[in-house]
C-alpha cells in the first residue's frame, strides 16, 4: 500500500522526498490517472499541494513569482497575472476544465512533462526560471533548460520546483498564447504555441516564440525567430516564419493529430500570431 | 487502512481507507452516496464532480488522504430533502435524459450559481464545459439554467 506523507515545510518535504520510490504530488490530476492501479502505485507519494515555501504570486523586482503549488485557477483568478501577464491567465483557462483547473498545478505540469503541456510553452516564451530545491540547497534554472528529453527534466532525484519567476513585462511586451485542439474544453493540444516580443514600429525585438505538441519536449522556434527578429515585419516574412518553424519542428503522428498536420498548423499559427502582434489578424 | 475524517454533505464523517483511495470510491462504496458516478475515470468526463471545499473537482482524480479536515459536497447535498430549485428546471426543460451526467452537471452548475448567481450565458457553458453529456445536448439544459436564472429575477 501507498505511503501518503503531507510534510508541512520544505526541509520537511525534501527528507521525505529522498526516500527509495517517493514521488512528489499535488493536485494529483495526473498521477491518479494511471497510479489507483496497485500495480502502478508508487511506494510514497509526498504531498507538496499545502507547503507555505510553494504558494502564492507575488511581485518580484518588477516581475512575478509564482509558486509551484499555485493551481491553474488560482492564475486565472490573480489580478497581478491578468494584468501582467496575460497569457497566462489565458493558457491557466484552457488546461482541462474547471475540474482539472481546481486542483493542477504550476509545478505539477512541469515536472509531469508532457510534450503536450499547456504551460510549458509560455513559461519558455516568457523566459521564465524555474528555482528548484534540494538537499544540498536550491538553484534556478532557465526554462529553456527545463527540459531535456521527452519526459524528462531537470530536475534531480529528490529535488522539487519551488517556483517560477517570470522577469519583468512592461507595455510594450506582446504577448500571444494560441491551443489548437479538437474542442475548447478538456483538449490536449495538436499544436499550442506562446509567443513574446517587445514591438518598435514595425520590427519585433526579443522575439521568443516556443510550442509544444510538435516535438518530445517543449521548443523554441529559434529559425522562425532569426528570421524576423528585428526586421520589418511583412506579411510574406510573417509566412516565412511559420514556415521555417514547421521545419524545424519534429511533430509525430499520434491518436490526436498527425505530424503533417501540426506542421500545417504550426506554421499557420506562428504567421498569424506574428501579424497579431501588429493588430493584424489574432 | 486509516481513519480519515471530512466534513461530507454538511455532516463529519470518519471513513477507513487507503490513504491513495479515489474520493469517488469512498463516497460510493463506504458512505453510500451513489449520485457521483464513474464515466471515464481519468478527469475527462466531469459525471463524477463534486465541491472540495465549494469548487468543483473530479472526485475520480482525489485521494481521500488529500481530504482528511475539508468539505465535500456532492448531489445528495445540493439536493438536500427537497429537490434543488435548480434540479426542478433542469427536469421540467428535458434536462435529463439518461441522467448519467446529470449529477456533475447538477454540482458545476449549482457552484456556478452559488458565486454568480445571474451567469452569462459564456460562463454558464464554461462551468459545464468540463461535463460530458452525450444525451441531450446542452442546450436544454443552458435553457434550464436561463429558465431558473429568469425565475429568479422575477421573484426578486
Amino acid at each position: 500500500m501507498t505511503v501518503a506523507l503531507r510534510p508541512t515545510s520544505l526541509s520537511e518535504a525534501l527528507d521525505a522526498l529522498g526516500a527509495n520510490g517517493a514521488v512528489a504530488v499535488a493536485g494529483c490530476t495526473d498521477l491518479m490517472v494511471v497510479d489507483h492501479a496497485p500495480a502502478r502505485a508508487h511506494a510514497t507519494v509526498v504531498d507538496l499541494s499545502r507547503l507555505p515555501e510553494l504558494r502564492g504570486v507575488r511581485e518580484d523586482s518588477g516581475g512575478l513569482w509564482i509558486g509551484a503549488a499555485t493551481t491553474f485557477a488560482e492564475l486565472r483568478e490573480s489580478k497581478l497575472v491578468r494584468e501582467r501577464f496575460p497569457i497566462v491567465a489565458e493558457m491557466a483557462g484552457t488546461i482541462g476544465a474547471l475540474q482539472i483547473q481546481n486542483r493542477a498545478t504550476v509545478g505539477g505540469n512541469i515536472a509531469n512533462a508532457s510534450p503536450a503541456g499547456d504551460s510549458l510553452p509560455v513559461w519558455m516564451a516568457l523566459d521564465a526560471e524555474v528555482e528548484i530545491a534540494g538537499r544540498s540547497g536550491s538553484r534556478r534554472v532557465p526554462y529553456d533548460e527545463m527540459h531535456r528529453a521527452y519526459r524528462e527534466t531537470a530536475l534531480a532525484p529528490g529535488e522539487l520546483i519551488v517556483g517560477l519567476r517570470l522577469p519583468a513585462a512592461d507595455e510594450a511586451l506582446e504577448q500571444r498564447f494560441r491551443k489548437v485542439g479538437t474542442r475548447a474544453a478538456q483538449a490536449i493540444s495538436k499544436v499550442v504555441v506562446a509567443l513574446a516580443a517587445r514591438v518598435h514600429g514595425d520590427e519585433l525585438h526579443g522575439l521568443r516564440i516556443a510550442a509544444g505538441s510538435v516535438a518530445p519536449t517543449p521548443v523554441r522556434l529559434r529559425a522562425a525567430e532569426a528570421l524576423v527578429e528585428g526586421q520589418p515585419l511583412t506579411p510574406d516574412l510573417a509566412a516565412a516564419a511559420g514556415l521555417a518553424a514547421a521545419r524545424e519542428v519534429t511533430p509525430i503522428d499520434d491518436v490526436r493529430s498527425t505530424a503533417d498536420y501540426r506542421r500545417f498548423v504550426l506554421a499557420r499559427t506562428v504567421r498569424r500570431m506574428l501579424l497579431a502582434c501588429q493588430g493584424g489578424e489574432a | 487502512m486509516t481513519t480519515w475524517n471530512v466534513r461530507v454533505n454538511g455532516r463529519e464523517v470518519s471513513v477507513e481507507a487507503p490513504p491513495m483511495a479515489r474520493v469517488l470510491d469512498v463516497l460510493r462504496e463506504s458512505l453510500g452516496l451513489t449520485g457521483s458516478k464513474e464515466g471515464c475515470g481519468e478527469g475527462e468526463c466531469g459525471s463524477c464532480t463534486v465541491l472540495l471545499d465549494g469548487r468543483p473537482t473530479c472526485a475520480c482524480l482525489v485521494p481521500i488522504f488529500q481530504v482528511e479536515g475539508r468539505e465535500l459536497c456532492t448531489v445528495e447535498g445540493v439536493a438536500g430533502t427537497e429537490l434543488d430549485p435548480l434540479q426542478r428546471v433542469m427536469i421540467e426543460a428535458g434536462g435529463v435524459q439518461c441522467g448519467a451526467c446529470t449529477p456533475g452537471i447538477v454540482v458545476s452548475l449549482r457552484a456556478l450559481l452559488d458565486r454568480d448567481p445571474r451567469p452569462t450565458r459564456a460562463a454558464v457553458r464554461e462551468s459545464i464545459a468540463g461535463n460530458l453529456c452525450r444525451c441531450t445536448g446542452y442546450e436544454r439544459i443552458l435553457r434550464a439554467v436561463e429558465e431558473l436564472v429568469g425565475s429568479e429575477e422575477a421573484d426578486a
